[in-house]
């Protein structure tokens, strides 16, 4: 879902762009005050998989392929704000090594890969915590609805800032892009609940949104945070 | 409950990672992705543009140039980005944490 650059209007690729520096901006914050030494190495750690998963395309239908995108996974495991950074620091290099997604699009596809998906999760989790008993299975399922919930919320978001620039059409792209991510959500469901699986089968504990307060997830405005 | 120590984890956790890049990246898929389908059907694929900084980019596509064998290139691509990424997430927890500590 890397958007090159030239699809998107100097206006939505600034706007966007704001968004996607107060979000990592604010994960910087949460980075800075993080009391816990082992989110460090962890931080990496997801950075990694998340920069590995995303290689792997798989074939969906009609000769079209998709990957792993990684926000859900990464809000799982750090929290939403310290995932927005890892999502910063996955795709800026991406673009800027890799030559993959533009570099006047960074911000946008940060938001729409990253950002938008790791809030989604986080607020998703905060959500259903009070609602529903707390069990593996439940928790398992949470994540994967939020995985594919990640994958078409950035699909709609890519949509819109395609046909505010200009570029296409809602009603044509929007569908378009539904239909195709549809699938590729699965995918990152799929992947997103093995690997949280995995860590709840050997540390539990390294799960930030496991048992997680409504200080922690608490949606914060980064323009009032202030000094 | 005996849990395995946190280096450990880690280390496997991110072998894990190196792995899925060197070994199944190569086999992956090259068919256009989602966006790009669409961005074809549709008529706006031809917008793309590649930035004048990606013309000089080291690792263009995912593949390390020099390296004939376009399976080797993509898995060599995977194991430096992997490492990177590992390395830049952690340089910045870590420098975010001086700064507020100083």
């Amino acid at each position: 879902m890397h958007i090159p650059d030239g699809f998107l209007s100097p206006e939505v690729a600034g706007a966007t762009a704001v968004a996607t520096v107060a979000a990592v901006g604010y994960g910087l914050k949460t980075a800075s005050g993080t009391l816990d030494e082992r989110r460090v190495p962890l931080l990496g750690v997801t950075g990694a998989f998340v920069f590995a998963a995303q290689m792997l395309n798989f074939p969906v239908a009609g000769g079209t392929s998709g990957h792993f995108l990684g926000a859900a996974l990464a809000a799982i495991l750090l929290g939403p704000w310290l995932a927005c950074l890892t999502m910063g620091v996955v795709i800026s290099l991406q673009a800027f090594v890799f030559a993959d997604g533009g570099i006047t699009a960074l911000g946008a596809n940060i938001l729409n890969m990253g950002v938008i998906g790791a809030l989604l999760v986080g607020g998703l989790m905060l959500a259903t915590r009070r609602a529903l008993p707390k069990s593996r299975t439940m928790l398992l399922g949470i994540v994967g609805v939020g995985a594919w919930l990640a994958v078409m919320a950035g699909a709609t978001a890519t949509s819109v800032e395609l046909a505010l620039s200009g570029t296409v059409p809602l009603g044509t792209v929007l569908p378009a892009m539904l239909g195709v991510h549809a699938l590729i959500g699965a995918g990152e469901a799929v992947v997103t609940v093995a690997a949280v699986a995995a860590v709840l089968a050997a540390r539990p504990d390294l799960i930030a949104l496991r048992d997680l307060t409504d200080a922690e997830l608490k949606l914060p405005a980064p323009a009032l945070e202030g000094a | 409950m005996t849990r395995i120590r946190t280096r450990v984890f880690l280390a496997f956790a991110l072998a894990a990672a190196v792995s899925l890049a060197v070994f199944a990246s190569p086999y992956a898929s090259s068919s256009p992705d989602g966006l790009e389908k669409v961005a074809g059907t549709k008529g706006f694929l031809a917008d793309g543009r590649v930035h004048t900084i990606q013309e000089r980019s080291p690792v263009p596509d995912y593949a390390l140039p020099g390296i004939h064998d376009p399976r080797l290139a993509t898995a060599l691509a995977g194991l430096l980005g992997t490492l990177l990424v590992a390395l830049v997430g952690i340089g910045v927890f870590k420098l975010v944490r001086r700064g507020t500590a100083a």
